[in-house]
């Protein structure tokens, strides 16, 4: 599935909620299914600072996919790990570098998640392209 | 004590336009006052009819509308210096907010009295802003920064304190009342234990001016900062008080416009207080809203203001201890309206974002107390801080979305 195919069920999937309680309840459940990141990667390196929880997120970089694993301590942030996770995990460098990320938006939950400091959602993405944007330098040099 | 009526509650709450506003569709139930409080009509009105009708810099003009406005500002100096029972309204000088205060004195007094080898002790309590300018201070002067430790009830430990002062400590930084537990400081007691020992005192009363009255020749601290958007008045100004030895010693901190006296490319001479410490053209229509909103306080009086929110203090306290799982951290004897708590397994940051969507505004995270935290060992907490229009009906909105928030995490 492309980055934007993924998008786009995620779209359908939270559009079936009217009531924004129901929406979190929604992104609560998925937190439960981050792919963990490995305790011994729970260390300073892979913390995002700048957010009120503590979100960490490590990146593995096989036959030309990067895969992203992560934690948090608060259950919405998880959430919202898992949601940038389904969407970036299994792709090219280029792919995620040349991504939108504008999608939240339309989720329906743009008020609530909004890309403030605090829920962390902006430093995931920034550092998720980080990564994408490292290994990418990596394969040109290759 | 006052009987409080529902009315009266309510009549204030008209006075607060922003109060009858929802969030996400629901009433807005505002508990976030410890960062800022909510103005009422005339505080607003006072800005706006500032700039409507009397717009004119100070100490300058000799026209009509110039002359008006200093006199204006000058009133609310003298009202400021009235409301903090300061000796001399030259003792009041208007900054941007009570960090600006602090950053004041901690560079002008540092400069003029601070040492290598000496000491300035600061509390385990505070806010960054009453921490990180002294500690630069410290560092700048070679001098060295000591703490007084905090108890687990969330009070400074003056046993400790008492051991810490000696003859090379030139300044006791603390706060009138902690932004993050509540707690009301013993102000004049540490002032008699410092001054025995000739060690100035500086108070944080950023928290302090809203709660109830402040004397600060009774409490014969040396210097009090304070902030006019946590008393109901405009954000972008607040003041320092300074006893007169002080200030008239002190270097001054910014340099231009009203604060000279004489240049000449050879030497500039200084204003005297507490012009030399008013830099470049003054926050004339804030200083208006904060006359405004000293105003209203002294209109509604401490006699309400104090009833209504130990009230709702001691409300609030009754019902959260009685939810499983929800602990308050710190229990001090004084204690002003600001509660913080924690829910056992669930963190701040999504009870928060949860309580937001009811339309609750609490504030979540360390509260600028990252040292406090780390004693307490605990990453943040939930704050409810309240004011005098907040209700027990919206302490019962807060525990039901309490409530709501450990069915949803649990």
């Amino acid at each position: 599935m492309t980055i934007n195919e993924t998008i786009d069920q995620i779209i359908n999937e939270f559009s079936q909620f009217d009531d924004w309680m129901d929406k979190y309840n929604y992104l609560i459940e998925m937190g439960r299914s981050v792919p963990l990141i490995d305790e011994t990667q729970k260390n300073d390196s892979n913390l995002i600072v700048g957010c009120q929880s503590r979100v960490w997120l490590s990146s593995e970089y096989r036959d030309g996919l990067i895969y992203f694993t992560a934690d948090s301590d608060a259950v919405i942030t998880k959430g919202i790990a898992f949601l940038l996770i389904r969407v970036f995990s299994g792709h090219t460098p280029t792919e995620i570098v040349e991504a939108e990320t504008d999608f939240l938006d339309k989720i329906g939950l743009r008020e609530h998640l909004s890309p403030t400091r605090s829920n962390g959602l902006l430093s995931m993405v920034k550092q998720i392209k980080l990564y994408a944007f490292a290994y990418q330098v990596k394969e040109k040099n290759s | 004590m006052i009987e409080i009526s529902e009315e009266k509650i309510q009549s204030v709450r008209n006075d607060f336009p922003i109060l009858s506003r929802s969030i996400y569709g629901k009433p807005l139930v505002y508990f976030d006052n410890a960062a800022t409080t909510q103005k009422p009509n005339s505080v607003i009105d006072a800005i706006s009819n500032y700039y409507r009708n009397d717009n004119a810099n100070v100490h300058r003009g000799v026209h009509y509308l110039s002359q008006q406005a200093t006199a204006a500002f000058e009133d609310t100096r003298k009202k400021v210096a009235a409301f903090v029972n300061a000796g001399s309204p030259n003792e009041i000088i208007f900054t941007r907010g009570a960090t600006e205060a602090i950053n004041l004195v901690a560079w002008s007094y540092g400069e003029t009295f601070l040492k290598a080898g000496d000491e300035i002790l600061v509390s385990a309590l505070d806010h960054h802003s009453n921490i990180v300018p002294w500690q630069a201070a410290c560092e700048r002067k070679g001098a060295h920064l000591k703490v007084i430790p905090v108890t687990p009830e969330g009070e400074l430990n003056k046993e400790v304190l008492a051991g810490l002062m000696n003859e090379r400590t030139k300044m006791i930084a603390i706060s009138h009342i902690s932004n993050a537990l509540g707690t009301i400081n013993p102000i004049r007691e540490i002032v008699g234990m410092a001054h025995g020992m000739n060690i100035p005192v500086f108070v944080d009363g950023a928290q302090g001016l809203s709660h109830g009255p402040v004397d600060v020749q009774d409490s014969g601290c040396d210097f009090y900062a304070f902030s006019s958007h946590k008393m109901y008045g405009p954000m972008g100004i607040g003041g320092l008080y300074g006893k007169t030895s002080w200030l008239e010693q002190m270097q001054p901190y910014q340099l231009g416009g009203e604060m000279i006296d004489k240049v000449t490319f050879e030497k500039t001479t200084y204003n005297e207080i507490p012009y030399k410490f008013e830099a470049g053209t003054p926050n004339v229509a804030d200083v208006m809203g904060l006359g405004a909103a000293i105003d209203y306080l002294n209109m509604l009086g401490w006699d309400f203001i104090k009833t209504q929110e130990n009230d709702l203090l001691s409300y609030a306290t009754q019902r959260l201890q009685q939810m499983e799982g929800v602990r308050i951290i710190g229990s001090p004897a004084q204690k002003a309206a600001i509660i913080s708590f924690v829910i056992d397994g669930i963190h701040f940051f999504d009870a928060g974002t949860i309580l937001d969507h009811l339309g609750i505004a609490v504030r979540t995270g360390n509260h600028c107390t990252q040292p406090l935290m780390n004693v307490l060992g605990i990453n943040g907490t939930l704050r409810a801080s309240m004011a005098f229009y907040n209700t027990r009906g919206e302490i019962d909105k807060m525990l039901a979305g309490i409530q709501q928030v450990k069915t949803l995490f649990a």
